[in-house]
């Protein structure tokens, strides 16, 4: 017990309560005046941007890859499932990179998407792939199948099977796996680092911007932004333990 | 039909996404032939990378597994009060940006930081040498072993453990014998995971090591070396063997997945 809370506090608390303490140091205005300055507020704008789009993304192919791997069958299924788990065992520098050879300078397909905005969309994609589909898929897999047949044989139309009966049950995995690979896609630099230029203003997202600002010795720039960054985070955990609670709950009322 | 047309999109997005840049960066390492490809892997600052990136995963591997296991443990078994918060910590890794990571060690053990002033007067380097990039691997592989063991242990219950007891078996004697036998398919896919994660780790590591070639470059980050001095070919060298470990990573895990619900 006592090893835990040591080990948590030297490795975890420890540098949380540095990063808290040395970007307010100089109060609380500069920290405020820091974190709103424009090349700040842009990246952060592009970042949480970015991450929406991708969430929704996911959110749909997310649902219907895991729908697939649950409800149909075909040659090369459990391929296909194995390999979703690829960009977690991928170092992110080399999915960034990977990206690059297809959807670069010389693409073979001929998209050149390097140091745009597409970029950092298509590197947070590849990311954040696995996660809608890995907290959907065990739920989709449990689901009783008689509610569907029962709305099917009283007439229910498929769109209506899947809005009325399916989704209300999918929809606590679909947001905890949302809200994951959100968590992700704000913290990401790995596979954008590459790809996006990181030009401020333009392709720079917040993690470049903090890394940028540690390289160049704005160490109040870099903690601002990071403080905010921690505090998304914090919040996404917080949101994934809500969702997890209700949807226990639910069950438990059931 | 319809259940055709979902699974090409899903088929076509995974290779869009994912297979296509996966392949087509094998054909960029070998586009060239082999000679290139070998000599900047047989580089000596590349070698010097992976063995950077291969002695840090071995200590932060086994300093995440002792700390998953127990943890587990005091989560599970020993409902003390702020159990809750103890599991928020340890996920909290999965939710932040690998370069906050590497900002807070940065300002903790650098010059002015609570413990970089200590650290230097006693002779020890830490910002910018293997100690911090190790304590940055180790912060963000934090999690793995803990959050495979501890679902497996709750299903579990703690009747085995009990009935040990109760036959005057030491706490020890019922870890050993009882509880690991029962919960090692977890522990060993959480290591798997750590294994991936410490072997690709770049954002934490990239803050704190300051990029010093043939010093304090790891694996990942001579890729970005390679990649920003031009030298392509060597940056996709690194890439493939990267990404040849995690397709055995990958293997494993889905070896082992079956064996763990069993």
């Amino acid at each position: 017990m006592g090893f835990v809370t040591t080990f948590l506090s030297v490795v975890v608390l420890l540098p949380i309560a540095a990063l808290l303490s040395a970007s307010t140091t100089e109060g609380w205005h500069q920290f405020w005046s820091v974190v709103t300055a424009p090349e700040a507020v842009a990246s952060l704008k592009l970042t949480l941007g970015a991450a929406v789009i991708v969430s929704l993304i996911n959110a749909v192919v997310g649902t219907l890859t895991a729908w697939v791997l649950v409800r149909d069958d075909f040659a090369g299924k459990s391929l296909m499932n194995a390999v979703i788990d690829l960009p977690f065992a991928l170092p992110t520098i080399v999915g960034g990179l990977t990206l690059l050879t297809l959807y670069g300078p010389r693409s073979p397909v001929g998209i050149d998407i390097a140091f745009t905005r597409t970029a950092i969309f298509l590197a947070l994609l590849f990311e954040t792939l696995p996660f809608v589909v890995r907290t959907v898929q065990p739920v989709l897999h449990e689901l009783d199948r008689e509610a569907e047949e029962a709305a099917r044989s009283l007439g229910a139309r498929e769109a209506r099977v899947f809005r009325s009966i399916v989704l209300p049950n999918i929809a606590p995995g679909i947001l905890s796996g949302v809200a994951l690979g959100f968590a992700r896609a704000v913290g990401e630099i790995g596979a954008i680092v590459l790809i996006s230029g990181n030009v401020p203003f333009k392709t720079e997202v917040a993690a470049v911007f903090v890394f940028n600002h540690i390289q160049s010795g704005d160490q109040n720039g870099a903690s601002a932004v990071a403080v905010v960054m921690l505090a998304i985070a914090f919040l996404l955990l917080l949101a994934i333990g809500g969702i997890r609670y209700l949807a226990t709950r639910h069950e438990r009322h059931a | 039909m319809r259940r055709l047309g979902l699974r090409s999109v899903a088929i076509f997005y995974l290779v869009a996404i994912l297979l296509g840049p996966l392949a087509m960066v094998f054909y960029r390492a070998f586009e060239h032939g082999i000679h290139p490809l070998w000599s900047s892997l047989t580089d000596p600052n590349t070698i010097h990378a992976f063995r950077l990136t291969l002695e840090i995963t071995a200590i932060a591997v086994p300093v995440n597994t002792i700390f998953g296991v127990v943890c587990a443990l005091a989560i599970v078994r020993r409902r003390f009060p702020g159990a809750g918060i103890v599991n928020a910590i340890v996920d909290l890794p999965l939710a932040l940006s690998p370069v906050v990571v590497g900002l807070m060690l940065f300002l903790l053990y650098g010059r002015s930081g609570w413990f970089g002033s200590w650290t230097s007067a006693h002779g020890v380097q830490v910002l910018f040498a293997t100690p911090s990039m190790v304590i940055a691997t180790i912060f963000v592989s934090l999690p793995f072993v803990a959050r495979e063991v501890v679902p497996t242990l709750r299903e579990l219950g703690d009747e085995q453990e009990q009935a040990a007891h109760t036959l005057g078996a030491s706490g020890w004697q019922t870890f050993w014998r009882v509880t690991l036998p029962s919960i090692r398919w977890a522990v060993i896919y959480g290591v798997v995971l750590t294994t991936a994660r410490c072997l690709g780790e770049y954002g934490a590591v990239a803050v704190v090591s300051g990029h010093i070639e043939g010093q304090t470059e790891t694996a990942t980050l001579r890729v970005q070396d390679y990649y920003e001095n031009f030298n392509l070919t060597g940056a996709y060298g690194i890439a493939i063997v990267l990404a040849v470990i995690s397709v055995l990573v990958l293997t494993a895990m889905t070896l082992l997945k079956p064996k763990e619900s069993a």
